[in-house]
């Protein structure tokens, strides 16, 4: 049999859903401790940079400061959310609780499986985003209905950051070692894509950077957008570009994980 | 390579056993059976199917005890079968039945709404016993079922494996307790290096392979110098001499008169002896 390429397409059943299935009921059952950190977190941003900060800097272009971030609140949710879930999350199940090995002893195959924490990881972000949503609602800083299409780009932009994490998962050589994506690509990110200030005050080489590699960028020029609302036709770049990128490490993960453990 | 060129069929209804020191290739076997780990080359039915071409249709009528234990600690005892049923496909009702009547079998339905954490080795070996059979698999494979399981433990899945075997059930294990082998596998093999050195019935291998029984002497230059000066053939084992014979009254007769022995004693041979004899005292990693 010979190894299939990094990037050759997986035969992914609808068996997968069982995997997302299985993860979705672990999550109700612990709803506790995962519906609260979403409110506390959009509370806190809300509180320390939109009125704290909010109250020094007014406006970004005729925009209200908390409205600006606004939608990076969000976005930032769901990167966070889909990106830990498949790297801490999906690195404690594969390695400690060796659970995708039980799995595969079933008539799942490894595809199916890394294809259905990719999906939850996903599935995470929107719960997330529709945990946040009322709460930003309720505070009027975005715009209903049309803010409610963040929801469809949330599971996007999930499935975005659950396919970079689960390379990142692939390759590290143990859960430690998840720290350095963490701290010197998510951090960073936050801050410096379009987030609490807009791009155009960086330095232009800079905000090339930005626009070319940081996907949150992508996703927040998104969902400024519609929780504004205000359009561009960028819009359509900022859809391709992330439609590409998660379709190209989505595969990449699963052919990674693949490689890793089947031996 | 971790297997090179082996060769085994497995019959109905039969406990078919994989020995051999770490290293062997024992898990490596397995792995290829249960449809995780690709071949280079060479041909496998498992079931009568490819490996290769219908993994998932396999694995639907396999029940597999892995060496590790890797039971979901998300779930109660009863969770863990009732998920895991649902990656075979297998309806709601008909699981949470299943799952109690299973429960029922390893002697654990006092734990039924225990989170497994809190379950002791040999309780959680019995739980990967009974998740191994929530799909009435066809073929039952344990790589190393009774690993770090105290007596009483090790019994009761013995008991349990041979009432399957009662059953209709064609079980393959590996291990490396040979009186486990001895005592439930039909047939086994002994495996190397990524080799079958011998394959039979237990007490086949150990018939032609050391003798009915063994001579166990103390250690001592004067014996050893006897021995060799009777052209008996024996093998010197840390503090002991061993003579495999057929005729045990024979050689202590002759120990007595010719060697003058401090202690010796005779017992039956095992397999372990056989063991030994094929894969030496060498110790691996």
């Amino acid at each position: 049999m010979t190894m299939p390429s990094l990037l050759s397409v997986p035969r992914i059943t609808r068996r997968a859903g069982k995997v997302w299935h299985r993860n979705m009921v672990v999550f109700i059952r612990t709803w506790q401790v995962n519906f609260f950190p979403p409110l506390v977190e959009a509370l806190l941003y809300l509180f320390a940079i939109g009125l704290g900060i909010g109250s020094y800097v007014h406006d970004i272009n005729g925009i209200p400061y908390v409205n600006f971030i606004a939608p990076a609140i969000l976005a930032i949710a769901v990167m966070n959310s889909a990106f830990f879930e498949c790297t801490y999350g999906s690195y404690v199940r594969m390695y400690y609780q060796k659970s995708f090995d039980a799995m595969i002893a079933t008539p799942l195959s490894i595809e199916d499986v890394i294809a259905g924490e990719l999906l939850w990881g996903a599935t995470r972000s929107v719960i997330y985003v529709i945990i946040m949503l009322p709460v930003l609602a309720a505070f009027g800083v975005i715009s209903l209905p049309l803010a409610l299409f963040v929801i469809p780009f949330g599971f996007l932009g999930g499935l975005m950051f659950a396919g970079i994490a689960m390379c990142f998962t692939a390759i590290s050589p143990g859960i430690d070692t998840l720290n350095y994506p963490s701290f010197l690509f998510i951090t960073p990110m936050a801050l410096f894509s379009g987030t609490f200030f807009p791009l155009t005050l960086m330095p232009v080489f800079l905000q090339y950077i930005a626009f070319a590699i940081l996907p949150l960028t992508h996703l927040v020029a998104i969902m400024r957008m519609f929780t504004l609302p205000s359009f561009s036709w960028l819009i359509l770049v900022h859809f391709a570009w992330m439609v590409v990128v998660t379709a190209f490490f989505c595969l990449l993960s699963i052919n990674l994980m693949r490689r890793r453990l089947i031996v | 390579m971790a297997v090179d060129g082996i060769r085994f069929e497995v019959r109905k209804g039969e406990i078919f056993g994989f020995l051999g020191p770490n290293g062997a290739g024992k898990t490596t076997t397995m792995k290829m059976i249960t449809c995780v780990s690709p071949r280079t080359s060479g041909a496998l039915r498992v079931l009568g199917l490819d490996p290769d071409k219908n993994p998932a249709e396999i694995k639907g009528r396999l029940g597999v005890v892995p060496q590790e234990t890797n039971l979901d600690p998300d779930f109660t005892c009863f969770g863990n079968l009732f998920s895991y049923s649902r990656y075979f496909d297998i309806p709601q009702e008909e699981a949470a039945k299943k799952a109690d009547e299973l429960l029922a079998f390893v002697q654990l339905q006092e734990k039924r709404d225990v989170a497994v954490e809190k379950l002791s080795g040999g309780m959680k070996r019995r739980l990967i016993l009974a998740r191994a059979l929530v799909n009435n698999p066809d073929l039952l494979i344990l790589d190393e079922p009774t690993i770090g399981l105290d007596p009483q433990a090790r019994h009761l899945i013995w008991e349990k494996l041979r009432s399957l075997q009662a059953q209709g059930n064609t079980i393959v294990m590996s291990t490396h307790y040979l009186d486990e082998a001895a005592r439930l596998c039909d047939r086994l093999v002994i495996m190397d290096n990524g080799k079958i050195l011998v394959e039979g019935a237990p007490a086949d291998l150990v018939k032609q392979h050391v003798g009915h029984e063994m001579v166990e002497v103390g250690k001592s230059a004067e014996v050893i110098a006897c021995l060799r000066d009777l052209g008996i053939p024996f093998e010197e084992t840390g503090d002991a001499i061993q003579i495999a014979t057929d005729s045990s009254r024979e050689i202590a007769r002759i120990l007595l008169e010719k060697c003058k022995p401090e202690k010796f004693t005779t017992r039956p041979a095992t397999l372990e002896d056989v063991f030994l004899k094929l894969t030496g005292r060498t110790l691996r990693e």
